[in-house]
């Protein structure tokens, strides 16, 4: 019995790896740090997943997608929990998330927390731009096309994009 | 007893949202007439955490209601007691004394300076609020808190920048400013006026003591006027109310709007 359980939550990892982010379609839900944990209860598989922001509107969606997921590789009863604490960091972010972002024209997060920094008109962090990769970058606004991303354009290639942010 | 502690937290944490809930729809109607797009998409940003922050309170009011031994119509205009209710009840299916919100986050958006300067008031209130409630002895509570602080900072920090701005900008938008204040600071002090169900919390250790808040809210107010060039203003009327649900029409305005839909079509599924 233990055997089987540790074979379908691996199995349960495995689906979740390509179930993507609906809002950055390059990042699956694993690369993406949601996912908490797997439990196999008796007859039942519990996903245990966190949001990246408390108003993060493809939640939904993600939930919705992981149970049909798991309902089409044969798992019968499926159990999708939200947490909140802890509250999910770009931290948790995989180093492979971290690449696909850049080579889908996003600017990963950089490693440190400067969302944390609240001094007002705090010098800006320096940003990669994800084309040419300069460091000549300017920040065009603190808020982005989606809650987790900032908007910068390149000081060189002029190529505007999506910065990640740490968060 | 039991019961009665219970509907002061469902009470508590209905506050909370409805805070978030209404300051969000607010900033809402910002979504196409921002003064330049970024801000735009900045100010509607703010309203997608804010509303994301509500849900999760409603949520959780919502799972505490269900819990209860005996179902009350605790939802008003919801007849039906055996249903269990959802987040969509307390939302949508509440009329104005059922809202617990503080009065500022209901008054109208009014220009630019208004919004940002409210905002700087309310998130820099939240951000004090919820580092205390984040060692909430409730779990949920705690854990919501600790959530939205990145966030309530985040927000913090941009409307700061923007207060400042406007307030060191061009005669124009320095008199708009000024303006804001005068207007919204008679709104503050219920921030920091507890109502019952905020000192029952208090005192079994799932709430936060609002009266000490005051002092370093007004600090980081006072800093980020300081910066601005604009004066704290001397104690005015207060305006209070909101928490136990005595509303300005302003709030019926936005429950029109904000609930027509769902009262229109009670059976839609979205």
């Amino acid at each position: 019995m233990v055997a089987a359980n540790k074979i379908s939550v691996d199995t349960i990892w495995r689906i979740l790896k390509d179930i993507p982010d609906p809002e950055v379609p390059v990042l699956s839900v694993l690369d993406l740090g949601i996912v908490r944990d797997v439990i196999i209860h008796k007859d039942t598989a519990e996903v245990i997943i966190t949001p990246t922001y408390s108003g993060c509107p493809a939640m939904d969606v993600i939930r919705v997608n992981i149970k049909m997921a798991l309902l089409e590789n044969g798992f019968k009863d499926v159990k999708i929990t939200t947490i909140l604490s802890p509250a999910w960091t770009t931290d948790w972010m995989s180093e492979e998330g971290k690449q696909k972002l850049k080579s889908y024209g996003i600017a990963p997060p950089n490693p440190v927390q400067q969302v944390c920094n609240k001094d007002l008109f705090a010098a800006q962090e320096a940003v990669q731009c994800p084309q040419c990769n300069s460091y000549h970058t300017h920040r065009i606004s603190e808020f982005g096309s989606t809650a987790c991303k900032a908007l910068f354009q390149c000081d060189d290639c002029k190529e505007p994009f999506d910065y990640f942010k740490c968060h | 007893m039991l019961n009665q502690s219970t509907n002061q937290l469902i009470n508590y944490t209905l506050h909370l949202a409805d805070n978030a809930l209404i300051l969000g729809h607010r900033n809402s109607e910002w979504c196409g007439h921002g003064p330049v797009l970024e801000q735009d998409i900045a100010i509607t940003n703010i309203s997608l955490d804010l509303i994301g922050q509500a849900r999760n309170f409603y949520q959780y009011a919502a799972e505490l209601t269900n819990a209860r031994p005996i179902r009350h119509t605790a939802v008003a205009g919801n007849g039906d007691v055996e249903r269990s209710v959802t987040e969509d009840d307390f939302a949508y299916f509440r009329d104005s004394p059922g809202f617990k919100n503080i009065l500022l986050v209901e008054l109208p958006k009014g220009d630019w300076a208004l919004t940002i300067l409210r905002q700087v008031l309310f998130s820099a209130y939240q951000k004090k609020l919820f580092e205390k409630l984040k060692e909430s002895k409730d779990v949920q509570i705690a854990a919501i808190a600790g959530k939205a602080l990145k966030e309530i900072t985040y927000h913090l920090r941009w409307s700061s920048e923007w207060v400042i701005r406007l307030g060191d900008g061009t005669e124009e938008s320095h008199a708009r400013i000024v303006k804001a204040i005068d207007e919204l600071w008679g709104y503050t002090s219920e921030m920091f006026l507890p109502v019952e169900y905020e000192l029952q919390m208090l005192n079994n250790g799932m709430g936060a003591d609002v009266i000490s808040l005051k002092e370093t809210w007004m600090q980081n107010v006072k800093e980020v006027f300081d910066e601005a060039g604009l004066a704290v203003p001397s104690a005015q009327l207060i305006h209070k109310g909101g928490k136990i649900g005595k509303h300005s029409e302003y709030l019926d305005d936005i429950l029109k709007e904000l609930q027509s839909v769902a009262r229109a079509n009670p059976a839609a599924i979205w």
